[in-house]
């Protein structure tokens, strides 16, 4: 099969959107002439002209603001936030009209809108460029929330996410795609549900749950591990709203030991939610307490060396996993 | 107003001190001995260099994502900022902010900001501070034509004015936000009409005339301090390189570049200084050969520093 880049799968899924709908259309800070501050959409200005890729001023609020009041009418925009970290500039937006006016108004108004943003340390952007949100999304209902760790799934959920009438934050993480990550893409069409997660490795002794780029790390943690004879299966929730508990469950279930990787700031994080909620529906698997490997609750740090300590690795997952086994 | 001799030579110094920085980080940056994302202010210089001339060790400014000129116009330490950005222990963060939130609160520089625009209301809080504590402090703030786009614009800006507190705006319209040009991102040519919104005085100087931008800021700080609030200054100019270090700049030709190079803000005040007759074409040699030391100190200063322990990444976050 095919190999694109992880970049390349995200312009792909927003072409054949936007050629199939011609509702559909992008806005954001240099997502024109530029095609995405990463690449991500390269090509699409030259495709579809400045009306339905629309570089917006800096703006963050008006680009939410407006995404939700084109979707309330009938559009179906794709908001881009060029990094996570500037969410909290139109947090009102997200805060108290996307996420509340469908219930707000009895179910009456639908939403469709896909808010992407980059994710993630790695690249020496430090404390204001590299955080990752993810629980924050999570804990406000009214909002889906994707993360796609390989090209493949990129694409499929992207696709998904559009055609949903429900508000879907989808986040890309950065490292992704600067390394640049690629990976196998059919050229028909396909599309991947949200709320199917994907076991990306089988294994029989102890269940890894991790998202985006720590995925790959715990594969490759996975792949020493097994030179010791422990056997990991890695699984991959892609979507954390909605969370496919029963895939983790049933995982939980045939190993009995629960390791969750995110790079996420430990407290509150989207590990603790899927630790909360492997303890509460399924304590009698366990046979060991359920650990997270996660970063220090501390802002991102600039210095490499300093970076490279908060981001969760493959040897913390290592030893993480050795303390269970 | 005659500007003494010796404020003179001070400013072409920073402004010399600034390029020559600047020149060494593009450098280091291509040879991967600096990381991430540095946004550079080669062309830009005159308006840190004249806005900050007004400023004393006490005042305060904020930057932006491109604030190492505002932070050596300032008076920062071009060898603890070179050691900042190499990820030392001896840089102005210990190597936790970088390029982007380099900051020396002791000389009033309370920091770049990754985040576009943020600076103009803490400017505001500065200015409100020293309202209340009653001192004759003031503050500048620094921030781009894109920044006038963003909600603390008018948030910021609006309460300043309200409550008549001692700040000066300075915009640096360098003509583009990223990729996209002034002409698409508002629907203005002047962002110093904006100051009739908030009834304060707006004034349009030539960003890349340092004496010009020095005049025009001197007057607004006179003002602040006199208790009579905010004035948005526009400076017009250019960055002569791209976006940040690595930015292949497909929104712009190479003529325009070449044009704004030839108003360039160094040489054309070295004519101006050479002219006046302050300025021997060999004395500026020499300040540039002193410059050239100095930036070469300071990257040895850098690569000489230790790196910070891995453990201090748990350090300063809570008081
Ligand atoms: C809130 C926010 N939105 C977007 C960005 C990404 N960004 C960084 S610099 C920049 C352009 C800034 O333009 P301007 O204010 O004119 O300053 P210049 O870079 O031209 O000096 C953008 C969009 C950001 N850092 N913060
Ligand atoms: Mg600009």
């Amino acid at each position: 099969m095919r190999e694109i880049t992880f970049a390349q799968a995200i312009t792909e899924a927003l072409d054949e959107e936007m050629a199939r709908d011609p509702s559909v259309f992008i806005m954001g800070e240099d997502v024109g002439v530029y095609g995405g501050i990463l690449g991500q959409l390269a090509g699409l200005f030259d495709k579809y002209g400045p009306d339905r890729v629309r570089d917006t001023p800096i703006s963050e609020t008006a680009i939410v603001g407006a995404a939700v009041g084109a979707a309330a009418t009938g559009m179906r925009p794709v908001p881009e936030i060029m990094f996570c970290d500037f969410l909290g500039v139109p947090m009102d937006e997200i805060l108290n009209q996307l996420t509340k006016m469908r219930y707000m108004f009895g179910g009456k108004a639908k939403l469709p809108i896909v808010i992407r943003t980059l994710i993630g340390a790695g690249i020496g952007a430090a404390a204001q460029h590299s955080q990752c949100l993810e629980a924050l999304f999570m804990h406000i209902p009214g909002i889906k929330v994707v993360i796609p760790s390989t090209p493949y799934d990129a694409k499929g959920l992207l696709k998904s996410a559009i055609r949903d009438d429900s508000p879907v934050i989808y986040f890309e993480h950065k490292l992704l795609i600067v390394m640049p990550l690629k990976g196998e893409v059919p050229e028909e069409e396909y599309t991947i549900p949200l709320g199917k997660a994907d076991i990306k490795r089988e294994g029989k002794d102890v269940t890894v749950v991790a998202t985006a780029l720590m995925v790959h790390r715990a594969l490759a943690a996975a792949a020493k591990l097994q030179e010791k004879g422990v056997s990991i299966e890695v699984i991959d929730p892609r979507t954390l709203v909605p969370l496919d508990k029963q895939t983790i469950i049933d995982s939980v279930k045939k190993t009995g030991r629960l390791v969750i990787m995110t790079e996420e700031c430990k407290t509150g994080s989207s590990a603790a939610e899927i630790a909360a909620i492997v303890a509460e529906e399924a304590f009698d698997s366990l046979d060991a307490p359920i650990k997270r490997v996660n970063a220090p609750d501390t802002p991102v740090p600039f210095s490499p060396v300093l970076e490279k300590f908060y981001m969760p690795d493959e040897e913390n997952l290592i030893k993480a996993v050795t303390e269970i086994v | 107003m005659a500007i003494e001799k010796e404020k003179l030579i001070d400013m072409y110094h920073r402004m010399v001190r600034i390029r020559r920085f600047e020149e060494k980080v593009v450098d280091e940056f291509a040879a991967g001995r600096i990381v991430g994302f540095v946004h550079l202010y080669i062309g830009e210089e005159a308006v840190a260099v004249g806005a900050c001339a007004n400023l004393g060790d006490d005042d305060y400014i904020t930057s932006t994502h491109r604030g190492h000129g505002h932070l050596i116009a300032k008076g920062g330490k071009t060898e603890r900022m070179m050691a900042e950005l190499f990820g030392k222990k001896t840089g102005y963060c210990k190597g936790k902010g970088g390029s982007m939130h380099i900051a020396d609160v002791d000389i009033g520089i309370l920091g770049a900001n990754g985040i576009v625009g943020a600076g103009i209301p803490i400017a505001a809080g500065a200015a409100l501070s020293a309202k209340l504590r009653g001192t004759a402090q003031v503050a500048i703030c620094f921030f781009g034509d894109g920044a006038s786009n963003t909600t603390r614009f008018h948030e910021g800006i609006n309460l300043a004015s309200a409550w008549k507190l001692p700040v000066v705006y300075v915009c640096e319209n360098n003509m583009y936000a990223i990729s996209v040009p002034q002409s698409k991102h508002q629907n203005i040519a002047d962002i110093a009409d904006r100051a009739t919104a908030y009834g304060i005085p707006g004034v349009v100087v030539d960003g890349n005339d340092v004496i010009a931008v020095y005049e025009a800021v001197g007057e607004a700080v006179a003002r602040a301090r006199r208790g009579e609030g905010p004035t948005l200054i526009e400076c017009k100019t250019y960055r002569h390189r791209g976006h940040f270090e690595g930015d292949p700049t497909p929104y712009r030709t190479k003529e325009e570049v070449d044009e704004w190079k030839k108003k360039d803000p160094i040489s054309r005040f070295k004519g101006k200084l050479i002219e006046m007759g302050v300025l021997a074409e060999k004395e500026a040699d020499e300040i540039d050969r002193e410059m050239k030391g100095e930036i070469d100190k300071a990257v040895k200063f850098a690569e000489e520093s230790p790196l910070p322990e891995p453990e201090e990444t748990l350090e300063d976050v809570y008081a």
